[in-house]
Formats: structure tokens, C-alpha cells, sequence
């Protein structure tokens, strides 16, 4: 199809799509924007591993499949092995693997999948130095059997089995800070994204395929189910996430620090903008947030030195 | 031919080379390390061209990188033994689903605990329904050759199923014999590169593997699988034959019989045992016994009907299982006994548990076997069903 001129315009993001309509996502779901975005970087030269998480299912039951690319599900714990032996399989049989012309490998898994059972394989992955990308998104939690709770599942939260209750059950360690794990294995290029922000995770797709060696990519990708926030919400959660430091945007490469953020000299909002809209933080106490509140700005003060220092 | 002085597992690697892999993905254990090593040594002295070696962090990753490489279209090879084998587990499971012709050497190793290194089938067979076939080799020889059948066996269009070749801890593994090896060319025509049912570089057509099977679906994978179980017979047999043709050694018998065709007492077994045993039946022939030695060298398919031909006409079947499976018996006699029960051949069967992480099974210990059964056969009448014969009372 021929763009509108205007349209052209404005759009930075590759037009065509390659994330077929029919999928089985939930409404409002960051997951499926996110894979949308991804197989429109790669223009469908791409080969996918996705291991047992949403994904699977959003990508359809057989015979059916929502991709348009070659798609491998695989176990669990496996995406970080999966793909590196796709990649050694390109190489010894000759493809071009990277680069504008290139087959791109990429791991597609929840943060399950990756912080916690196939975080093995990922420092396997990550240390042999594949050239292959992982993409860890983040929806902080196990969706996918119905919302317990992963490492990487923020302090205070609510989920089916940190349920509150009488005796305050929540969630009680701070979220994990998996992309912290995968930049001490120094890998080739490491970033965190958000699907509010899709022109700097586009970004940040091309670069994974211009660059040698592994790269990781944290994406953030809000689930309103699991999240227990309205379906028109999701950009806007994960909009304030970025704007309130929850889940900066930055980039790892050649042992440098980059922030990326949208408006870098605004100081970060109040996190309670952003817990407001969900119910999952519903059962927090005042000082709860005061908890979770300082956890952030902490670890943003560290984020900056780290840029500032290894800028 | 040329032929080789070497171990079980260097046959097991040359036999790897040989068949050209593309990609290895392994994680050493003892006693199949040396394996890898050699592998990694053919890549160092520039033995090998386009095979890609993966370190991997475990064994569970050995598999899943083995089944990223052979779904993308590679000849995929890996070896691991005992817990190695166990932490594979799930990922067997995955490359037989999703119809990928991997072969694995697993060097049979008693399960920790305790801690053991020795000998013992338990590791293997309790991989016994993840939809790969088994091949138990006797001897090096056998380890080689069962390696480049085995691929071509996995690949052939009617199977797409992964096999595993099984040698034993040190008895092969780590003890040197004559091994014959076809030149190079000659492989080559016997085994020519590997036409994939499906690659992932396909992006013409993409397509998803092992996507959510409904219920309105998942049954008819799981026939398929049995269809090509029952089809890999035809294709071992066949592939056997042709082996034979090129090569001078037949395997188009999936039970390999020694000495049966007048016997009354017939002992059956995989592996390397059966080498002692069928000593011990040279022996006992000579001391009058009507004796015979069955060596089941596929466990997957099961040979039903080469074990029923040969059940019609012996008395009694000394089944020797070097493993067992707790709360019932011994795994082979166990298939053996469930194989006859719907068929008219009734010969009387014993399960004797022998040589458990890695004791030793002696020409003696056979013999004595042997007299055990001529008695029951005598009386007609089972003494016990099962016998942990080298137990210390
Ligand atoms: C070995 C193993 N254990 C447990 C499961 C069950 N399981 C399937 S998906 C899943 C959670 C996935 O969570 P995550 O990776 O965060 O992805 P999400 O579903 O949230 O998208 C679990 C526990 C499994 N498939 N395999
Ligand atoms: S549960 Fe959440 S992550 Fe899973 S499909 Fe629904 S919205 Fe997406």
C-alpha cells in the first residue's frame, strides 16, 4: 500500500506489518505491541525463539501463527541455549547472520523466562558471545499461569501468590535488577526500552543488528491483566514508568553508560502517579510507597553516575 | 579399510566426524568427556571444516542449543552420560516433538546417589518414552558403526526421530580395540548430506514448530511419532543391510542371535555384556549345554517380532538387566515378558539383576546362570521371578 504523503511524514516507524491481525493477546497488552514493533524492525528476516510464556500463546495455536517469520517455541528455560544454536547452525552452514542483508536471531521471553529459570542459559548465551539479540520483556510477573510473582516483580506489588491479605503478604524483595546481571558479562550491547517510547526501542533494534556479539534488550511491557489496570492505559503506564525513573531508559555499549530519556533535564514525577493507575499496588501502605519511592530514586542517583563516570 | 586402535568414546567422535556434523553443543561428564575432547582436538588440528562447537553451561542447554541448530537445519550431534543424561531430560523430549534427528552418544553410567562412575543402563533406559530410538552397542566397533547409522537412520523422511547411541562407562568408553573405519568417500555415499523436513531459514513460508497443540490436534502428533517409531523397524533394517552391503558388518537384525537356532536356554541382554556372555556361551556349548545369547540391540522400536520368531522355539530366556526399575523389575525383561503375553510363545522366563554400577559380569557368573535355569526348566517351574545375583548376603 502507497502512504498518504502527510502520513509519511510523521511516521518513522517502518509501515509494513509482519505481526499478523488475530493474534491472541489481551486487549491492551505491552507484549504484543512490543512484538509487533520488533518484527517491523526486522522486517520478517528474522528467526524467533519464544519459550513457554504469554507469547506462546498470543502467537497462536496450531496450525496458526501470528508471525511473519520462522518461529520456534521452545522450554521454558531454554531461549538463551535455543538461539545460540541457531546461530552456530547460520554459521556452519554459511548464512549471513546480522547486518542489513543478514538473518537476525532473535529470543523473544518473559521476564520469568529470563530472570529466574533461564537465567543459565542467558549468561551461557551472553557469555560465549552469540550474535544473536535477546529480548527480555518485562511485565513483572508469570503471566502466563496467571500471575505469580518472578524476581523481577517490584517490591509491594500484589499477585496470586504475594496476595496481601490479613498478614500483608506482598511482595517484600525489590525487583531485580536483571540487565545489571547481563552488563557484567560485558556483552557487545545492552539497553532497557519501553513500548512507550517505540522510535527509541526501534532504535535500539537496528543498532542489536549492526553491532557484533550478543545484545539484550529489557523492554518494558505493561499487562494490564496482571497488572489490573484498564486496557487504554498501558502507554500511559509505561510512559510515567520512564518518567518517574521506575524504569529509565538507557543503553550499554563498549562499557559506556547512555541515558536515553525523553525529556533528560526534568526532574523524575512522583511515583505515586504511576502506582495510582494500577491495581496491583492497591494494597500498598503509605510507607510501602515510601519504600518502593526511595528504592527508585536510588537507583536512578546510581544510574547517573554510572553515565557520568562511564559516559 | 583403515583401521584405528581406539577407545569407545574416540570411535564415538570419529564416527561424529566422520559423518560430518555441523554443530556439537556438549558439556563434559565422566566417562564421556573424551568424546568432546576429541572432537574439539579434530576442530584444533584443522580436521574438520564448518563444524561450530558450543561450550555450553550444562547439559540442559547441550540439548536445547542442539535443538535451535538442528531445526535451523544442521547436523546436530551431542554426548553426555548419567546425570547429564537426567538433566536432559525435558529438552529429549523436545527434539523427538518437534521431529529432529540428533543423534546422541550416551556412555551408560550408574545414577549418584551414591556417587558412581561405573557402569549401568538405569540413565538411558529411564529416558525410555521420549520418542528416541536406542541403539545398545556391544563393543568400539559397534559404537562407530551405530553412530553413522544412526543419523541416517534419524533422517530418513519416513523417522525424523533423534536416536541415542548407548556404550557402556570404561568397559567401552575407556578401553582400546581395533576399529574399522570406512575411507571418508565411501561414508559419504553411504551418508550423504542431510535433506531437513523443515529449516527455519525459511522465509518464504515461515512457519511456527511446536506451537499450542488443542486437544483437537495434540493426538494425531502423538500417532505420528508412533508411526515413525513403527516405520524406523523397516528403515534400521534396511539401513542395517545397506551397512552390511558397504561395509562388511550386518545389522539388518534388530535382535542379533548367536548360537540360538537349536537352543533351549537363550540369554538376552544389551551391550556390552552380551560380549561376556556369548563367551561364556561358546563355553557352555562345549560342556553340553543347548545354550544361545540374544543381544537386543534396538530398545527402541522394540523388536516385538524378532523377540516373538525367537521365543516360539526356546524353553527358557535368562533375561540379564543391568538396571531396574524400583517397585517393579528389571526394564528389558519387563518389555520382554509384555511383548510375549498376547502371543502363543510361552518359554519360561527369569530376570536376573546383574552388574549394577559396575560390578562385573564374569563367564563364571553366565555359567552359573545357566545352571540355575536348566534346573527351572527341568522342574518346569520358576524358582523365583527375579534374582539380584550379585548380591552379598
Ligand atoms: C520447566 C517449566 N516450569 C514451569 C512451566 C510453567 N510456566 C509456563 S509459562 C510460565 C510463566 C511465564 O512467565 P514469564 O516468563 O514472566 O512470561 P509471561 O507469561 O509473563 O509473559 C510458567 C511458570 C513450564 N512451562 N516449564
Ligand atoms: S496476560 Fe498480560 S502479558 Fe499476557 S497476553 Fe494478557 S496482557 Fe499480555
Amino acid at each position: 500500500m502507497e502512504l498518504p504523503a502527510d502520513v509519511k511524514k510523521r511516521l518513522t516507524l517502518p509501515f509494513e506489518e509482519h505481526f499478523y491481525a488475530g493474534h491472541t493477546a489481551c486487549q491492551g497488552c505491552g507484549a504484543a505491541l512490543g512484538l509487533r514493533y520488533v518484527l517491523k524492525a526486522y522486517g520478517g528476516k528474522a528467526i524467533f525463539t519464544i519459550p513457554a510464556c504469554c507469547s506462546t500463546i498470543i502467537a497462536g495455536p496450531w496450525p496458526y501463527t501470528a508471525l511473519n517469520a520462522p518461529l520456534f517455541h521452545t522450554a521454558f528455560e531454554t531461549t538463551g541455549a535455543v538461539i545460540s544454536g541457531i546461530e552456530a547452525a547460520l554459521k556452519a552452514k554459511g548464512y549471513k547472520v546480522k547486518g542489513e542483508d543478514g538473518i537476525m536471531v532473535v529470543g523473544w521471553a518473559g521476564d520469568g523466562g529470563t530472570a529466574d529459570i533461564g537465567l543459565q542459559a542467558l549468561s551461557g548465551f551472553l557469555e560465549r558471545g552469540h550474535d544473536a539479540l535477546y529480548i527480555m520483556y518485562d511485565n513483572e510477573a508469570y503471566m502466563n499461569t496467571g500471575i505469580q510473582r518472578s524476581s523481577s516483580t517490584p517490591y509491594g506489588a500484589w499477585t496470586t501468590n504475594t496476595p496481601g491479605g490479613k498478614k500483608h503478604f506482598l511482595e517484600q524483595r525489590p525487583k531485580k535488577k536483571v540487565i545489571d546481571i547481563v552488563i557484567a558479562h560485558k556483552p557487545a550491547y545492552a539497553a532497557t526500552a519501553s513500548v512507550a517510547y517505540p522510535e527509541d526501542f526501534m532504535r535500539k533494534l537496528k543498532k542489536a543488528q549492526t553491532i557484533k556479539g550478543p545484545s539484550f534488550i529489557q523492554l518494558f511491557a505493561p499487562c494490564p491483566t496482571g497488572w489490573r489496570s484498564p486496557t487504554d492505559k498501558s502507554i500511559e503506564i509505561a510512559r510515567l514508568a520512564v518518567q518517574t525513573a521506575y524504569f529509565p531508559l538507557f543503553e550499554y555499549e563498549n562499557g559506556k553508560y547512555k541515558i536515553n530519556m525523553p525529556s533528560p533535564n526534568k526532574e523524575p514525577k512522583p511515583l505515586e502517579e504511576y502506582l495510582k493507575l494500577q491495581g496491583r499496588f492497591k494494597y500498598m501502605t503509605k510507607e510501602d510507597i515510601e519504600i518502593l519511592q526511595e528504592w527508585v530514586l536510588k537507583e536512578w542517583e546510581e544510574l547517573k553516575k554510572k553515565a557520568e563516570l562511564f559516559g | 579399510m583403515p583401521k584405528k586402535v581406539v577407545s569407545g568414546n574416540y570411535a564415538a567422535a570419529y564416527a561424529a566426524k566422520h559423518a560430518r556434523v555441523e554443530v556439537v553443543a556438549a558439556y563434559p561428564i565422566t566417562p564421556q568427556t573424551s568424546i568432546i575432547e576429541k572432537i574439539a582436538e579434530f576442530i584444533a588440528n584443522g580436521e574438520v571444516e564448518n563444524l561450530q562447537y558450543v561450550p555450553v553451561e550444562s547439559e540442559h542447554s547441550a540439548m536445547a542449543a542442539c535443538i535451535g541448530a538442528s531445526a535451523t537445519g544442521a547436523r546436530a550431534f551431542t554426548a553426555t552420560s548419567a546425570q547429564g543424561l537426567a538433566l536432559m531430560h525435558e529438552m529429549l523430549h523436545w527434539a523427538a516433538g518437534a521431529r529432529l534427528p540428533i543423534v546422541m552418544v550416551d556412555v551408560n553410567r550408574a545414577m549418584a546417589p551414591p556417587w558412581s562412575v561405573w557402569d549401568d543402563q538405569t540413565d538411558s533406559l529411564a529416558q525410555r518414552d521420549t520418542g528416541w530410538l536406542q541403539f545398545y552397542a556391544e563393543n568400539n566397533q559397534e559404537v562407530y558403526d551405530g553412530v553413522l547409522m544412526a543419523f541416517k537412520i534419524a533422517e530418513h523422511e519416513k523417522v525424523n526421530l533423534p536416536v541415542m547411541v548407548v556404550e557402556s562407562a570404561f568397559i567401552l568408553s575407556h578401553t582400546y580395540d581395533v576399529v574399522d573405519m570406512p575411507e571418508q568417500e565411501e561414508i559419504d555415499e553411504f551418508l550423504p548430506p542431510r535433506k531437513p523436513l523443515y529449516t527455519l531459514t525459511d522465509f518464504e513460508n515461515p512457519f511456527s514448530v511446536g506451537a499450542l497443540g488443542t486437544p483437537a490436534d495434540y493426538y494425531e502428533f502423538r500417532y505420528k511419532i508412533a508411526k515413525a517409531m513403527e516405520e524406523a523397524k523397516k528403515v534400521i533394517k534396511e539401513v542395517g543391510k545397506e551397512y552390511g552391503e558397504r561395509f562388511g558388518r550386518d545389522y539388518s537384525q534388530m535382535i542379533e542371535l548367536y548360537k540360538t537356532d537349536d537352543a533351549e536356554i537363550v540369554f538376552m541382554g544389551m551391550g556390552s555384556l552380551m560380549g561376556t556372555v556369548k563367551e561364556a556361551v561358546d563355553m557352555l556349548r562345549s560342556e553340553g549345554y543347548k545354550v544361545g545369547a540374544a543381544k537386543v540391540r534396538w530398545f527402541r522400536p522394540f523388536p516385538k517380532e524378532e523377540l516373538y520368531e525367537l521365543a516360539k522355539n526356546v524353553e527358557g530366556i535368562a533375561v540379564l538387566d543391568r538396571n531396574f526399575s524400583f517397585g517393579q523389575e528389571g526394564i528389558l525383561f519387563n518389555e520382554a515378558k509384555g511383548v510375549l503375553y498376547n502371543t502363543d510363545a510361552k518359554p519360561i522366563m527369569k530376570n536376573y539383576i546383574v552388574g549394577l554400577g559396575g560390578r562385573d559380569l564374569t563367564v563364571n557368573d553366565v555359567k552359573t546362570i545357566a545352571k540355575n535355569m536348566r534346573e527351572i526348566i527341568q522342574k518346569g517351574k520358576l524358582d523365583r521371578e527375579i534374582e539380584w545375583y550379585h548380591l552379598k548376603r
